[in-house]
């Protein structure tokens, strides 16, 4: 743990468990007997149960969003550059909760845990989430918290549908939403690079329909590949070019297939670092739970009419070079809360990292939300919230 | 309050829904909201006046003028107004056509080219203005399409909008009752009340 970030860091957090012993329904009609949520707090919740923030995590996240487990780890939480004293989710003003969705390989119930009907872990046979279910469950949380309404739920990409959802689902409580590098619904081209990953993983042979654990092995190849295909569309053209050019790691071309370019290096390494640390199943089913979110679906494909019953105030963030989901996405998203008369802001922050910009320190970016964020906790202490 | 602000604040109906092209600081839609419960947005492309809007808690759109309102359905909003940003547009006339189409009625402020102290810069020293109410240079202004108090009417004219109301601003100051005999001698502000 570095100690120069100290004074604005959460610190040392420890993880909790949650555990609900109820069915729990899902969306694709199939139901958990119970399960157990991994979540971790930052600050303190205030006597009236008022300051509380829900952070929700994107594809490859988890409950560690600020922070550090142990004194010698060297990197904090996913989301530590805005969540900590003095950062626009301020520690010192609310108590913020960040939880491992269902489905993950962190902790909370997914393919690794056992199922109780066969006594082996879930592997393949657990359900596909969708949104909504992590949504609900998430909600659950809550009410174990003692939390009836969050003074903001907040999350980028994937962890920003859910906070879309949220406000949809249940509009009566949260007073606030933020909604960064997001969009309402995949396009084509955002599913096509999905089922690209996912038949990554599906064709290697050590994935064994799902069942590797059972084989004592890892579908690693395929994960890796699934990755360095996802890392590419995080990243912008001009961050790999500004990263990596055109440099090579040795001083000439050796004209084989072994890695020559930097970015090959990169991309390898990342893959390789990811295969080993992630789940595949877990990686398939998160997914998928993007390309089935739409919930103007439901609305007669009118995203307006999906948002009618919203009723708190919005935030929308994108990012000016971020392809994933790209501004235009967000406008989608900012032009139908206008056309139901809801309280929406909207910053396309210029921005030359792509998608992964809603990770990274802008200035921009940080007072925008910052500001919002103040806001909040202006109106929580006027008793306006 | 700047008068041509202060004009606003008047013609605006209680709790109507607004949109604020160009709506800087959020100054306008808080006392909007504050005053007259009204609702809206406000569009603006400056990162620290959009910062400054969303501490103020006024909703605020990240939108670039020059690329329409193409965006916004038709009679989305009560009333659209613009406060000194029609002379920066790339195209103003389209601009006022696209407000009527959102709104029944707006409300535009610019400063008037024709306003006294102007002509007298350009007519005595034979140089390009330099005011108050036009503070750049000719090569650094933003202002690139000026207009007069009477320019603007014959816009309204042209297009077929019918001018409701119009009155003059001098920025902060009393306003002398020569602007509102000759506004567009004495106007240093024109503030334009307009419904298709």
């Amino acid at each position: 743990m570095p100690d120069t970030t100290l004074s604005s860091s959460v610190g040392l957090v420890t993880p909790q468990t949650a555990t609900f012993e109820t069915d729990f329904h899902l969306a694709c009609g199939k139901h958990l007997p119970g399960f157990e949520l991994v979540y971790e707090t930052y600050g303190e919740l205030n006597a009236t149960a008022s300051n509380a923030v829900l952070v929700c995590h994107a594809l490859s996240g988890h409950h560690h969003a600020a922070g550090y487990h142990h004194l010698e780890d060297r990197k904090p939480g996913w989301w530590d550059s805005y969540i900590g004293p003095g950062k626009p989710i301020d520690t010192r003003h609310f108590f913020v909760i960040s939880v491992n969705n269902l489905g993950g390989c962190h902790g909370s119930t997914g393919p690794q845990s056992i199922n109780p009907d066969t006594g082996a872990s879930w592997g393949p046979d657990f359900p596909i989430m969708t949104v909504e279910d992590w949504v609900k469950s998430q909600a659950l949380l809550a009410d174990r918290l003692g939390i009836t309404r969050f003074a903001a739920i907040v999350g980028g990409s994937l962890g920003g549908m859910q906070v879309l959802q949220w406000s949809i689902t249940y509009p009566e409580r949260l007073a606030n939403a933020a909604i960064i590098a997001a969009t309402p619904k995949l396009s084509a081209q955002n599913i096509a690079f999905n089922e690209v990953a996912r038949q990554a993983i599906r064709s290697d042979p050590e994935f064994h329909d799902g069942w590797y654990e059972q084989h004592g092995v890892l579908p690693k190849r395929g994960l890796k590949l699934a990755r360095m295909i996802g890392h590419i569309t995080y990243l912008s053209e001009h961050s790999m070019g500004a990263k990596f050019g055109r440099d090579l790691r040795t001083d000439s071309l050796n004209y084989g297939y072994d890695v020559e370019f930097q970015v090959e290096s990169y991309l390898r390494y990342q893959g390789d670092a990811f295969s080993t640390r992630f789940d595949a199943n877990t990686y398939l089913l998160m997914t998928k739970a993007l390309d089935y979110f739409d919930p103007a679906s439901s609305h007669d494909n009118d995203l307006a009419k999906a948002l009618s019953n919203t009723s708190c105030r919005f935030l929308v963030v994108s990012f000016s070079t971020d392809w994933r989901f790209a501004p235009g996405r967000s406008r989608e998203l900012v032009n139908a809360l206008v056309k139901a008369k809801k309280p929406v802001s909207y910053t396309n922050v210029d921005s030359p990292y792509g998608h992964d910009a809603f990770l990274l320190p802008n200035d921009h970016y940080e007072a925008a939300f910052g500001a919002f964020m103040r806001r909040i906790y202006s109106d929580l202490n006027q008793g306006a919230l | 309050m700047r008068t041509d602000l202060a004009q606003i604040m008047q013609w605006v109906p209680e709790r109507a829904h607004v949109l604020d092209l160009g709506c800087g600081d959020g100054t306008l839609l808080a006392a909007l909201t504050e005053h007259k419960g009204v609702q809206g947005y406000g569009l603006e492309i400056a990162p620290d006046n959009i910062a400054t809007c969303l501490a103020k808690g006024v909703n605020v759109l990240e939108q670039d003028l020059d690329e329409g309102l193409s965006n916004i359905v038709d009679d989305a909003f009560d009333m659209v107004v613009m406060t000194q940003a029609l002379q920066v547009l790339r195209r103003p006339d389209l601009m006022l056509d696209e407000m009527l189409r959102v709104a029944r009625e707006c409300i535009i402020t610019f400063p008037n080219f024709a306003y006294w102290r102007h002509r007298l810069h350009l007519g005595m020293r034979g140089r390009m203005p330099v005011s108050k109410s036009l503070p750049h240079e000719w090569y650094d202004t933003p202002n690139i399409h000026l207009s007069t108090f009477k320019d603007f009417s014959h816009l309204c004219d042209r297009q077929g909008h019918r001018i409701i109301d119009r009155a003059v601003g001098d920025g902060d100051h009393q306003l002398h009752w020569s602007a509102q005999r000759w506004p567009n001698l004495f106007g240093q502000v024109a503030i334009f009340r307009i419904e298709r």
